[in-house]
């Protein structure tokens, strides 16, 4: 089995350890979403939150812990989504015609950039659960070891999934775009709706029908379906309603979000090959 | 007869409507140093980078290390170094990591790999820049480094697209010796070049392209002797009248314009009998002769006797002018 991929994945890690300032900024900034957007909102939910009565046997999580969810699932897609931005520069001014050129089938192009997606990724996921449960996110409550190592292994699972579709999407804008501006725009263009209508900072259920469809359908949805349902439960309170998530749901959802890896992949993998670098 | 490395028959390369490369054939041979010359725009970097496998072959057949460059484009990678024309680097990547990252992309074992960048960034004189990001390297070390990951596989050619150019002469002729070396070692090399001085001194055979055709081809002294044995420059109070007259002479091959007020004359005999005889003919006919300079001929003047122009580097303007001067 040709694993040159790992050489692409290799150099993308040495330019991610090198870049102290972004990798840093990129470590530090979900924190402060959680910190300030976080507590923010949560301050004044929970109070409106705590006038609705209890219902016995379900947990009631504040709105940092409901939120906490989101900000993982923004940070990846925000990082997967420049993942394939270095392929850009790597075209207009790097090394992408030497790679091009070496005796190696495209598909390895691809999978590194998609598993170094994943490596960053779970390194932030990490990092935001630390941070979280430092600011009393109520993450794995009431949770055994076992339990705890579970669904972390279950969190990763998701945020891998959901990192390999958007960073072969990235992938296959970057290659064709011919500025990084252009590429920007695109980029603000996709994450706006992506991260508004879903299911990350408020319940989908009051939405407008059409906003419901769009929101079932979008892959952030299902991933911060996954990660509650881990890190929460699979029933719980929070802003004053009842979230239920069942097998089922969690099942649909790692399906959707692996259906919509493979056709990025598929996407990127015929544009790498058509690709002409010269 | 020498073994082929390269064998190209009858390729063409179009962009859209612009043919680039029309109908060219040539042969390298095992061990040789062979050039393409030619002006900015001329085919050469295209028709590299269809051998090297950056571009869909179109029209044509092309063998090279004994592979159909149609239907083994794999092996035919493994078997070629590529230095291109642009810099082709990763400005945060140190020399060491460039030259690993590059044989890991063609496979190499680890132990080759090791060893194969120890050799080489002594060959190119970069020992001491080793570990340092390519971002502060001179434009010479970066092609130094460039032409050191060209060699990590030990390829059979070497392609080499302007190698030199934008260096200073002494690294040009610092990167002439590695050439020659590497030569010597037994890998083919395959280079374009704007300095005919450098396809002069380096090159076993050289071919002339112009407008996507290969105009002539040969060894260099081949090539100069084709001009004639001297080249007399001359200027005179009547350029047309001269023109004519020596037009008129049996040992005369031609008669061009050069500058502003010369002529330039391409004879068939020895110059330093010759002349005195043109000499005289043009006084007997009333021409005076104001200043007059003989040569041998130059690569220079096998450029301009067959592009119609000496080559320059002063970009887009001045290549429109010579181009609707042309034809
Ligand atoms: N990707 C491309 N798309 C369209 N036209 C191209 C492309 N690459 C080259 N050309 C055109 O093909 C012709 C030959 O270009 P090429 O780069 O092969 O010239 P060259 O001989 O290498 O010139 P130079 O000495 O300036 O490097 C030029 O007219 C150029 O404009
Ligand atoms: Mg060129």
């Amino acid at each position: 089995m040709d694993r040159r991929f790992l050489t692409v994945y290799w150099r993308d890690m040495l330019r991610y350890v090198r870049f102290r300032a972004l990798l840093f900024s990129s470590l530090v900034q979900p924190a402060l979403w959680l910190a300030f957007f976080g507590i923010a909102m949560s301050s004044s939910f929970d109070a409106i939150a705590s006038q609705v009565p209890t219902v016995p046997g379900i947990p009631r999580v504040g709105y940092l812990t409901f939120m906490c969810a989101g900000v993982i699932s923004m940070t990846t897609l925000f990082t997967s989504l420049f993942g394939g931005m270095s392929l850009l520069f790597d075209k207009n001014w790097g090394l992408l015609r030497e790679v091009m050129a070496a005796p190696m089938a495209r598909s390895n192009i691809v999978l590194g950039m998609g598993l170094s997606g994943i490596t960053k990724s779970c390194i932030q996921a990490g990092i935001i659960l630390l941070f979280g449960l430092l600011l009393g996110v109520r993450f794995f409550d009431g949770y055994s070891p076992f339990q705890t190592v579970i669904a972390i292994v279950g969190i990763l699972g998701f945020v891998s999934v959901f990192a390999l579709g958007f960073v072969f999407l990235s992938a296959a804008i970057a290659l064709s775009m011919e500025s990084p501006e252009g590429m920007q725009g695109i980029m603000t263009l996709l994450t706006m709706p992506i991260f508004f209508a879903s299911n990350a900072l408020y319940p989908i259920e009051a939405f407008p029908p059409v906003l419901q469809m769009v929101s079932a359908i979008n892959p952030l949805t299902h991933m911060v379906t996954g990660i509650r349902y881990f890190a929460i439960g699979p029933e719980f309170s929070a802003i004053g309603r009842t979230f239920t998530y069942s097998t089922t749901d969690l099942m649909v959802s790692f399906g959707a979000l692996c259906l919509f890896a493979a056709i990025t992949f598929a996407l990127a993998l015929y544009r790498v090959r058509v690709a002409r670098i010269t | 007869m020498q073994e082929e490395v390269i064998r190209v028959d009858g390729l063409s390369h179009r962009f859209d409507d612009l043919i680039a490369v029309d109908n060219v054939s040539f042969r390298v041979h095992s061990g040789e140093v062979f050039s393409f010359l030619g002006p900015n725009g001329a085919g050469k970097s295209t028709v590299i980078n269809v051998l090297t496998t950056l571009l869909p072959i179109q029209e044509g057949e092309v063998v090279i290390a004994g592979r159909d460059l149609r239907r083994e484009p794999d092996r035919i990678r493994e078997a070629i170094g590529i230095v291109f024309q642009e810099v082709t680097l990763d400005r945060d990547m140190t020399v060491a990591e460039t030259l690993e990252f590059h044989g890991r992309l063609y496979g190499l074992p680890r132990a080759e790999r090791r060893e194969r960048v120890d050799e080489l960034v002594t060959l190119v004189e970069l020992e001491a820049k080793r570990d340092v990001l390519i971002k502060y390297l001179s434009g010479g070390m970066k092609r130094r480094l460039e032409i050191a990951r060209g060699l990590m596989t030990r390829p059979t050619v070497l392609f080499l697209d302007e190698p030199t150019i934008g260096l200073d002469p002494q690294t040009r002729s610092r990167m002439w010796d590695y050439l020659r070396g590497v030569n010597k070692e037994g890998t083919t090399i395959f280079l374009t070049t704007h300095y005919m001085d450098e396809a002069d001194q380096l090159s076993n055979r050289i071919a002339i392209m112009d407008n996507g055709r290969i105009i002539t081809e040969g060894r260099p002294y081949q090539l100069k002797n084709a001009l004639g044995q001297d080249l007399i420059y001359l200027e005179t109070d009547d350029n047309g009248r001269t023109q004519t007259v020596l037009g008129t002479q049996p040992s005369v091959t031609g008669v061009r314009r050069k500058g502003a007020a010369g002529l330039l004359v391409t004879i068939s005999e020895d110059g330093t009998r010759i002349l005195p005889r043109l000499l005289e003919t043009l006084r007997l006919d009333g021409v005076t002769v104001t200043g007059i300079n003989m040569k041998k001929p130059s690569m220079d003047d096998v450029f301009m006797h067959h592009t119609g122009r000496e080559i320059r580097d002063e970009g887009p303007e001045s290549f429109g002018a010579v181009r609707s001067r042309r034809r």
